[in-house]
């Protein structure tokens, strides 16, 4: 009896255009891609056609969520250092103790005498996210937006800084113009406003 | 001897790296508007605001419950002039088009004579010049906008976003007043009690 021989099939598949095409999507996510900064609060930034791009450095960006509380943060913790340090002169007081645990935070907004309390918190976003006391003062009472801002652009270089405002698409109107009004009351009149892109329907 | 290497390791690895990245860095970096807002210090006389020829001054309302209205003329003609309008291309859109429709027609010029030339910095900043011009020329409308307390961001944005639709280069944000708010009630607009 002839021995009826099966033949065996190499099961070994090759990997190697696998590997490339996972090496060019790699790189590809590499180059074109920031990290998601961490946000406290949700915004929903509202549609526009504008497309011109948000400059990367140097940023402060002033963060307005839906009821009206506003945030702020620079785009390095170097820059976050020395503004910290700045206000510390500017108030003579020690509004911020720990500049070192200040400058990690992705986003600060209490009241002067609040912040080094809101430090020491373990939840800090949890914090800024739900408690009503949260926020940038911005009225005519006190206006403390002015003291961060004019803090950051002394820091930072009044001719460098650049001013952002990021606010939700649902933010009453008067917050926003009490925060263009102090934006202009300190001399600063240029600034951006970040939408998401949106076609315009033709 | 076999010198095929097994690749499966590294392609779970870099399975991992990709998935990794994707879930961690976002790729639409957001768009911005930049505006210059007129400064307090220039102090702009009442006579120089007044400057824009009345026939050229459109001025918009925005109010709560995403209403908006829109007047031509002087603050004095606002009560025949007021027209309710809404958002978006059948709206605003199509008046502020019409209002404009000479820069509207000149920067589809200037878009048809760039398309064939190379793009290049200096052929952008000619672009940009030459549209900047063409938007803030003579006769082209000037816009007021006003803002009431009660509308939110997006209705701002949305005015915004149809000045630079329909080319409009001259435009200011002006302070909601006491009148703007009699007119706007008068056509039914709630306010809320202060």
């Amino acid at each position: 009896m002839g021995r009826f021989k099966v033949k065996k099939q190499d099961t070994f598949i090759d990997m190697t255009p696998m590997s490339d095409v996972m090496v060019l999507l790699l790189t590809f996510f590499m180059l074109t891609a920031t990290f998601v900064k961490e946000e406290p609060v949700k915004v929903n930034t509202p549609g526009s056609v504008s497309e011109v791009k948000i400059p990367t450095s140097n940023l402060l960006t002033i963060f307005i969520e839906k009821n009206g509380k506003i945030f702020m943060n620079l785009d390095n913790p170097n820059a976050m250092t020395l503004t910290a340090q700045q206000v510390n002169t500017d108030q003579n007081a020690d509004v911020v103790k720990d500049i070192a645990e200040f400058s990690k935070v992705p986003m600060f907004g209490t009241p002067l005498n609040q912040v080094n309390a809101w430090l020491a918190l373990d939840d800090r976003n949890g914090y800024l996210a739900k408690n009503p006391a949260a926020g940038i003062p911005c009225d005519s009472v006190s206006d403390e937006l002015k003291v961060w801002v004019n803090a950051a652009s002394e820091a930072i270089g009044e001719d460098k800084l650049r001013i952002a405002i990021k606010a939700d698409k649902t933010t009453p109107y008067k917050v926003i113009k009490n925060v263009m009004k102090s934006l202009r009351d300190i001399d600063k009149n240029r600034y951006n406003l970040i939408t998401s892109l949106a076609g315009a329907e033709q | 001897m076999n010198a095929r290497v097994d690749f499966t390791p590294m392609v779970d690895m870099i399975m991992l790296l990709v998935t990794f990245f994707m879930l961690c860095t976002s790729l639409l970096k957001p768009q911005t508007m930049e505006i210059a807002m007129p400064s307090d210090k220039q102090d702009i006389k009442d006579e120089q605001r007044n400057q824009a020829k009345a026939s050229e001054a459109v001025t918009i309302l925005a109010g709560g419950e995403n209403r908006i209205f829109y007047f031509e003329g002087k603050p004095e003609e606002a009560m025949q002039n007021l027209v309710e309008t809404k958002y978006g291309k059948d709206g605003l859109r199509k008046f502020l088009l019409a209002k404009n429709a000479n820069a509207q027609k000149e920067v589809e010029k200037l878009k048809k004579e760039f398309e064939t030339r190379d793009i290049n910095e200096e052929s952008k900043k000619e672009y940009n010049q030459r549209l900047s011009d063409i938007r803030s020329a003579k006769g082209t409308p000037t816009v007021i906008i006003k803002v009431a307390d009660n509308a939110n961001y997006d209705n701002l944005m949305k005015v915004l976003d149809e000045m630079l639709i329909c080319n409009i280069g001259k435009y200011v944000i002006d302070n909601f007043t006491d009148a703007d708010k009699a007119l706007l009630e008068s056509k039914g607009v709630k306010f809320p009690q202060q």
